[in-house]
């Protein structure tokens, strides 16, 4: 029989920010999403004080100051490298290990039945806490619905001890009163619109989600939707996943930081975006066949002249030379660029993406010794900007001084990843 | 002379190599020595692998963090303003050790005394005091320093 654990950390955010700030110890604390917009992370103390997620920064202005909330920008230089280490150290714990997202892994513990799931579960909680200075939640069960729902149970206290819940070693009694006290919606892929319509249905604990007709749910939703009811019933339908699938498409995106209004502010923003999805499509060793490039002013101020146009073009051969990419890029925003408005936000998404051994070469363009110094002078500018910096090695054409870049005004240190942002320790 | 390499996760039943394809390369290091054309190198069988300074200072890869030191308090231990701090939090602490501290809303470099029901933090220079934790005063323990290193201006 096949078991997962699902490891989760507590409020990862806020909790990386409290880290190396002896400040924060018991104060709430809340992280902001790009342009310090909305709070994206809460501390426990924030929770405690009903404070919602999702809310924007300057409505609870008054509250925060009443409260004494401190408020950070994304730091995720600072999360990334706290994450990769999480995830270091759980791979000690089982040799097949899914990173689900920047603060969840599944990992595999079918074999452990000796050692005790329970204890594996709160080894892991130990060391990550005594290695890292963070909390984690584990939830254990038969499949990954089970391990994302116990791990639910772990972190509300509905079940279990200390932060870990195994459902491996509760009778199915128990198990089904506990179902039965919990919102269908909780269900790992069973978001708001599912949730309203299975009510409709009259299905709205885990119970009832669990205990109901497989086959009808099936004809009604989908068989996603099915694969879940018999997951929650122990039947393992879902296999980690322990490579992320290459990327059909990469996407840059932001909102700038204030209004911008040139066309060259664009065309550097363009540019960099471009760079920063090149340089992850080289990543994972692919081409790009096709260029999206939009642009669009602030639809949340209907008073001001609104304006947006995207545009997507072919390229005579898929690629993946940064310069290449800009170069169309460029010309897409030249096109669609209108002067007199005040833009908000512009993006670019790199399509038909396609592996570089399968890359197809066209008739009229030149090819091969051209390909090949293309590709070594991309892997020369990766590998600099890797051991260097990001941004060390760039195109004229991303500019210097990016006045549109993100406003993150609350931003920490890079505490780990920068040795002139390293924290200062007191010999006094 | 060409790059040599070796493919990992070979299949060697029977003595048969079959290297898998697209498995990630793995580089030997052999890129200094020259092939001469008359005597091979005596050298050749002792090759190793350079001395790194990451293995020298850093016992833990994944639990170890800098801090730089701002301050006099530690010279007797040989701990200076500006040292960079190696700091491993996998390191249980214990009596003795050298340690970071967080002691109210502060960041601390001092030696962890606890014995006899004393809980202290001692400075290593005779000018600074030794701070006594008392009851209700809340300390974390953050890390074990490991080691130290600066970089010299020259």
């Amino acid at each position: 029989m096949p078991v997962f654990a699902l490891v989760d950390c507590n409020n990862f955010y806020a909790s990386c920010e409290k880290l190396f700030n002896p400040a924060l110890q018991n104060i709430p604390v809340v992280v902001l999403s790009n342009n310090d917009g909305c709070v994206v992370a809460r501390s426990a103390e924030v929770k405690a004080l009903g404070i919602p997620m999702g809310v924007p920064w300057f409505k609870i202005q008054e509250e925060a100051k009443r409260h004494g909330i401190v408020a950070f920008s994304s730091n995720y230089s600072l999360y990334a490298d706290l994450s990769n280490r999480v995830v270091e150290v759980l791979s000690q714990f089982s040799p097949n290990v899914e990173v689900y997202s920047i603060d969840e892994s599944f990992l595999e513990f079918s074999g452990f039945e000796r050692i005790g799931y329970t204890s594996h579960g709160i080894e892991i909680r130990q060391r990550v806490a005594d290695w890292l200075g963070l909390a984690v939640c584990v939830g254990i069960g038969a499949t990954k619905t089970l391990a994302k729902l116990a791990n639910h149970c772990a972190k509300k206290q509905l079940a279990g001890m200390d932060g870990v819940c195994d459902f491996t070693t509760m009778d199915m009694e128990s198990l089904t009163h506990l179902f039965e006290r919990i919102d269908v919606g909780e269900v790992w892929g069973v978001g708001r619109k599912i949730s309203m319509r299975l009510a409709e249905m009259k299905i709205q604990t885990v119970r009832q989600l669990r205990d109901s007709d497989a086959e009808s749910i099936r004809s009604q939703f989908s068989v996603v939707l099915e694969r879940t009811v018999r997951e929650l019933r122990g039947l393992s339908c879902l296999n980690l996943e322990e490579v992320a699938p290459a990327r059909q498409q990469i996407m840059s995106s932001r909102s700038f930081g204030q209004l911008v209004y040139d066309r060259s502010d664009l065309e550097e923003a363009v540019a960099a975006y471009i760079s920063r999805a090149a340089e992850k499509l080289r990543g994972q060793e692919s081409l790009a066949g096709a260029l999206q490039v939009y642009i669009r002013t602030n639809i949340f101020n209907p008073e001001a002249p609104q304006y947006q146009k995207s545009v997507t073009v072919p390229l005579p051969e898929a690629t993946a030379d940064s310069r290449t990419l800009t170069a169309w890029g460029l010309r897409v925003l030249r096109r669609i660029y209108r002067p007199g408005y005040g833009y908000h936000k512009a993006g670019i998404a790199l399509m038909d993406i396609v592996p570089r051994a399968n890359q197809q070469f066209s008739l009229l363009a030149p090819t091969g010794l051209v390909s090949a110094r293309s590709e070594s002078l991309m892997d020369a500018m990766d590998s600099i900007n890797k051991r260097y910096g990001r941004g060390t090695l760039k195109l004229a054409a991303e500019g210097i001084n990016n006045q549109w870049r993100m406003r993150r005004g609350h931003l920490s240190p890079r505490f780990t990843t920068a040795w002139d942002e390293i924290p200062q320790v007191r010999a006094r | 002379m060409p790059e040599l390499s070796i493919t990992k996760g070979m299949n060697s039943s029977q003595g048969v190599f079959v290297p898998l394809p697209g498995a990630p390369k793995l580089a030997l290091p052999l890129g200094g020595v020259k092939v001469s054309a008359g005597f091979p190198s005596p050298a050749a069988d002792y090759e190793e692998a350079r001395l790194d300074i990451n293995e020298y200072l850093v016992r833990n890869p994944v639990a170890t963090f800098f801090f730089a030191v701002e301050g006099d308090s530690m010279q007797g231990a040989e701990i200076f303003d500006g040292d960079i701090l190696v700091v491993d939090k996998s390191v249980r602490p214990r009596h003795g050790h050298i340690v970071v501290a967080f002691v109210d809303g502060e960041r601390l470099v001092k030696r962890l005394y606890r014995r006899n029901g004393r809980v202290a933090l001692i400075a290593e220079n005779p000018s600074y005091p030794a701070l006594d934790i008392r009851e209700e005063q809340e300390m974390v323990v953050w890390g074990v320093v490991v080691g130290k290193f600066k970089r010299l201006g020259a």
